[in-house]
């Protein structure tokens, strides 16, 4: 996925999708942000988890 | 304690038994550290608001309670908080332009009223990285904080007046928050005593959050013993913090003393040995030392942890203030508004991973805690930056310096565990630098005895700054 992704192009999509407002000099550091977060996900989603391990917040009704 | 002595290097511990003992009046410390602050915050800019009146006058009440016999184990020590906590008349700016629409707290947070309570006096509200995600104590709103120990560095964030405040001796005591690392960092670039509690630990009601499934609060101290003091007082649930746990209080200052010789003692390897300034681990092999600790344990998973921390941040942090970044993103610090556009952008399944991961290393660290009691991590990769340092380069690879201050906080806190960062000044060294002590969740006890052994020993010490 990481060689693959596009900060540039998930930034015009989810800025429209979302209604954000992201001028020209802000843009090429959330990009930055947007890879930066991406790779970090990345290491964390290859990482082989087992099915029946939850997420960590448990809701307690 | 000598009365007559400047009141800016006295420990919480030794100012409550000399009020206590009526060797001096709650009301001359409270004058010594308004003195102070007056003195010294227009070079540091630790304070955004100090509470003056309100600190005089609560200080005129803990002497009268005094004189009447009251037992108060914080008698007359005053303290202050970084400016996400709630105050009651003033604003909680969480270090932001925004929040300064808002009306006045209505009343003080949780944690303030429990040490008001124990006799403690609160005299401000201090500076902080906008809405807590920070690591410099860098502020476009506010101006910067800078350090006590060389007024060009960092005062490292986000509590950042929390530390310059302690280490400049404005005030024994201070609270701060941690959601990735924003106690250890300023208590490492400070010099202090810093205590993360076990996530859960301490409620959190009436402070403005940053990220909720990781978000802390602790004090900051010169020693350990005040750590001790205060966070017995700090304990105790109050069914407002949703993520607070009803566990037993948990003594801790009177188990100090027992000393270290029962604990099975290791220094974290593989990720916490990389990306460090030689000085960084220096200090932790000295502590190891100090403390006979020879073995060495690989952490497996840190640095998926660290990423899986940084997801959920960017994500939670971003839907926090999704309206608002939406309908007024230039009213934001740029440092904290871009991260906050980009984690608005985050998908759904990496953040659900990165709270499964997070579950996964609760397993492995538990696992971990069954063969060794106390892990030994450096609490910063150097000591304090330059202000506005931009970039920094570790093992040959130059990346951003503000998100990659907390590349040792970050696994720990992620998991929710309890570390004392304590502070080492390395043979002729001019600023300090942190190591993290870390307990199993729920010790804070045992980080506690490790840091006090530790200045008994002479091997960690937190000095007033020369002002």
């Amino acid at each position: 996925m990481s060689d693959d992704f596009d900060a540039a192009g998930h930034v015009a999509h989810m800025e429209k999708a979302l209604g954000l407002k992201v001028e020209d000099d802000w843009r090429p550091v959330v990009e930055a942000h947007v890879s930066a977060i991406q790779k970090a996900a990345e290491l964390v989603l290859e990482t082989p988890m087992d099915d029946d391990v939850e997420a960590a917040p448990v809701f307690v009704p | 304690m000598n009365p007559e002595k400047d009141l800016a290097g006295q420990t919480a511990t030794d100012i409550a038994i000399a009020v206590a003992d009526r060797m001096v009046s709650a009301s001359k410390v409270v004058e010594a550290s308004l003195d102070r602050i007056e003195h010294l915050n227009s070079k540091l800019n630790a304070f955004t608001e100090v509470t003056a009146a309100r600190a005089l006058q609560r200080a005129t009440e803990v002497d009268a309670s005094i004189a009447k016999g009251e037992r108060l184990p914080l008698a007359g020590v005053p303290f202050a908080v970084k400016n996400l906590f709630d105050i009651k008349g003033l604003v909680t700016r969480a270090g932001s332009k925004i929040n300064l629409e808002n009306a006045p707290a209505c009343k003080d947070a949780a944690l303030i009223r429990k040490l008001e309570n124990a006799g403690a006096i609160l005299v401000g509200g201090l500076h902080m990285g906008e809405y807590a995600y920070d690591f410099t104590g860098e502020n476009a709103h506010d101006g910067n904080c800078v350090n006590p120990h060389d007024i060009t560095r960092m005062s490292g964030g986000s509590s950042s007046g929390s530390g310059a405040a302690v280490a400049s001796g404005m005030v024994p005591v201070t609270l701060g928050s941690d959601t990735n690392g924003s106690i250890r960092v300023p208590s490492s670039f400070c010099g202090l005593f810093g205590l993360k509690p076990t996530y859960g630990r301490l409620s959190r009601h009436g402070t403005y959050p940053f990220v909720g499934s990781l978000d802390h609060l602790g004090p900051m101290a010169r020693s350990a013993k005040d750590l001790a003091l205060v966070f017995d007082v700090l304990q105790g649930h109050d069914g407002s913090d949703p993520a607070q746990s009803d566990k037993p209080y948990l003594p801790t200052q009177n188990f100090l003393d027992q000393g270290v010789g029962d604990l099975r003692i290791a220094v974290a390897d593989g990720y916490f040995r990389q990306k460090a300034e030689p000085k960084a681990l220096m200090a932790v092999d000295q502590v190891a030392e100090a403390l006979s600790a020879s073995s060495m344990i690989e952490i497996p998973e840190a640095a998926e942890a660290r990423a899986a921390a940084f997801v959920i941040t960017a994500s939670e942090g971003a839907n926090l203030h999704f309206n608002r970044i939406r309908a007024r993103a230039q009213d934001y610090d740029p440092d904290t508004r871009d991260r906050f556009i980009a984690g608005a952008m985050v998908p759904a399944g990496w953040v659900l991973q990165a709270q499964r991961f997070r579950s996964r290393f609760r397993a492995k660290m538990r696992e971990i805690f069954e063969t060794v009691d106390v892990l030994l991590a450096p609490a910063t990769p150097f000591d304090a930056l330059p202000s506005g340092t931009r970039t920094i380069t570790l093992d040959g690879e130059t990346m951003p310096a503000r998100p990659n201050i907390g590349l040792f906080t970050q696994p720990i806190s992620f998991v929710g565990l309890p570390v004392v960062a304590v502070p080492v000044w390395l043979a002729g060294a001019d600023l300090p630098i942190g190591v993290q002590v870390i307990a199993p969740a729920w010790r804070e006890d045992i980080a506690l005895r490790v840091a006090n052994q530790l200045e008994i020993a002479g091997i960690c010490s937190s000095k007033v700054s020369k002002f």
